[in-house]
């Protein structure tokens, strides 16, 4: 089987998010980055276990410059046998989704999976526009994917409940919590992931369909008024009659 | 501006999201809806007192395949010269609306949180609601996933017309085997009330304390991550920056210290109740309302004051 995982970068989650250049970017210094933690804890790893049971490999893909190197090497630290870096910076979700689809194009992957969501512009836009650029069925947010032949079954999220759905390979798959446990990457797995190759294609120089031109931060909040733990009937007056929510 | 909405109609009545998203697409021109699935005329009639004019209903085919969906939408957006389309950023929106931007050739704005402003950019959450981005589409066509509870459903109108249409959604590649929806659940992501349990609630046979509240406030139920990761709590009730991301009405939190991870998540709440057993738990900064005091004593007592209140109202 072979396995294309789409990989992205994404601020670590203790961020504390400012903006420069009159609000216009996101201000990176001193910001250090992780794998998107949908794309490694969940699509990684399920390919990877994926792989384990039925042979066949696993190709990491991502959309960036050279200074996403690293968290591509913490990819392949992990276990995937291979990586592509497409040098153009990712600005949107619809170039992103159009030089991955170009390039797995390609490869006759058996299945595409990637996180959920970033956890940085929380789009999760690029999984089903892969999908519809490569003309596949997009299974999203599974928590559950095993395969059998060229019959894949999962399990996704719906509105109140979870779903059990069949399809034929090839697929496009968001993964979401529940589908595999996070892999710590061992000394081996670290010294391994240096040697593996890391190939840079260039981009096809898609269209931005989409720009983000200004950020701002929520308004802060006024401060918290505390209400003695005894006097609960007073919180429930507040409720309905102050801030008007119950 | 013709705007076009997709709504979900196979449930057994309208889900509010699809109110929001008819009242909103009013705000930017004349709205018709799309729709598949069983609905009854006069339920999808009822779409024209949030501001639709005209309701298309595509009989045949029943369900949620996103392929279906797209195709489905982009021939009603051909059929009706839309230039706008509209979907609530739902779990359907999520996987049909990016499909319909490569179809169409249009930007997607994915979990817009308001209308287009002045210089015709849209309001996003980014950071996983730690900040705001404002989008601008570079095309002529737009889609907007508007992310629920960003606006209140808003009667206008009358009744709409309702017209049968066949949106050549062609056949399915998807084939459903079960479908599991607990009865009673009340759906996190457009929950208006939600109460939350943290790692101070001690172990999951406490969890009757912020159930009780729950259905006695008529909120669904969620938790921080420690709560999920320890199997106390389904993951689907996990919310924070790596779970779901909420902005209800209220937000009721016990035994959660507010981890930035966890902030980010709730922080698009309305109103934030905390009740800890630290005054220097980091959550009370993000908080309209707190309680310094024991999530055993102080839920049951609340439990019991929303009783009487309810009671007396």
């Amino acid at each position: 089987m072979k396995i294309l995982v789409c990989i992205s970068k994404a601020p670590d989650t203790t961020t504390k998010i400012s903006f420069t250049d009159g609000d216009t970017k996101f201000d990176e210094s001193g910001v250090k980055y992780i794998v998107n933690p949908y794309d490694e804890w969940y699509a990684l790893v399920r390919g990877l276990e994926l792989k384990e049971a039925h042979g066949g490999s696993v190709t990491t893909v991502t959309v960036g410059t050279a200074e996403d190197d690293a968290t591509i090497r913490k990819a392949l630290a992990i276990g995937a046998d291979d990586a592509t870096r497409i040098n153009v910076k990712p600005e949107d979700a619809s170039q992103v989704a159009a030089e991955i689809a170009a390039y797995a194009k390609e490869g006759a992957y058996d299945l595409v999976l990637l996180g959920k969501e970033t956890i940085d512009y929380n789009g999760s836009q690029v999984g089903g526009m892969i999908a519809e650029h490569l003309d596949m069925p997009f299974i999203s947010l599974a928590e559950k994917l095993d395969v059998d032949g060229t019959t894949a079954t999962l399990d996704k999220e719906i509105t109140g409940g979870v779903q059990t759905v069949e399809a034929e390979l090839p697929l496009v798959v968001s993964c979401a919590k529940g589908m595999a446990e996070q892999r710590i990457p061992n000394m081996r797995g670290i010294m391994a992931a240096r040697k593996k190759p890391l190939n840079v294609v260039e981009p096809t120089n898609a269209a931005k369909q989409t720009s983000f031109v200004k950020y701002a931060l929520p308004a802060p909040k006024s401060a918290v008024k505390l209400i003695d733990p005894n006097n609960m009937d007073e919180l429930v007056e507040l409720l309905h009659n102050e801030a008007k929510v119950i | 501006m013709s705007v076009l909405v997709y709504i979900n109609s196979n449930g057994e009545k309208i889900a509010k999201n699809a109110f929001e998203a008819v009242t909103y697409s009013k705000k930017i021109g004349d709205v018709t809806v799309v729709t598949n699935g069983k609905a009854d005329d006069s339920m999808l009639a009822q779409l024209g007192k949030y501001g639709a004019s005209k309701v298309l209903v595509d009989r045949s085919f029943e369900g949620i395949d996103e392929q279906q969906i797209t195709r489905l939408v982009a021939t009603a957006a051909e059929n009706v010269g839309a230039e706008t389309i509209v979907f609530s950023n739902d779990l359907i929106g999520k996987a049909v609306a990016p499909r319909l931007s490569v179809k169409l050739s249009a930007g997607l704005v994915a979990g817009a949180t308001g209308v287009p402003q002045e210089d015709g950019t849209i309001p996003v959450n980014v950071f996983s609601g730690k900040a705001h981005g404002f989008v601008k589409v570079n095309t002529d066509k737009k889609i907007i996933a508007l992310l629920p509870n960003s606006i209140q459903p808003e009667e206008t109108g009358a009744d709409a017309a309702v017209e049968e249409f066949n949106g050549n959604a062609g056949d399915s590649r998807v084939t459903v085997k079960e479908t599991k929806l607990p009865e009673g659940d009340i759906p996190l992501p457009e929950a208006e009330l939600v109460v939350s349990g943290g790692r101070g609630l001690k172990g999951p046979e406490n969890w009757n304390l912020i159930t009780d509240l729950a259905t006695e406030l008529g909120a669904a139920t969620a938790c921080s991550r420690p709560v999920a990761d320890s199997d106390w709590r389904p993951h689907h009730e996990h919310v924070g920056q790596t779970g779901v991301a909420i902005r209800p009405n209220l937000y009721i939190a016990a035994g959660i210290s507010g981890a930035i991870q966890h902030l980010a998540g709730v922080n698009g709440s309305k109103t934030i109740v905390v009740i800890n057993t630290d005054d220097e738990a980091p959550f009370f900064k993000a908080a309209d309302y707190g309680v310094v005091g024991d999530a055993f004593e102080v839920l049951p007592k609340l439990t019991e004051a929303v009783k009487k209140f309810k009671a007396s109202n």
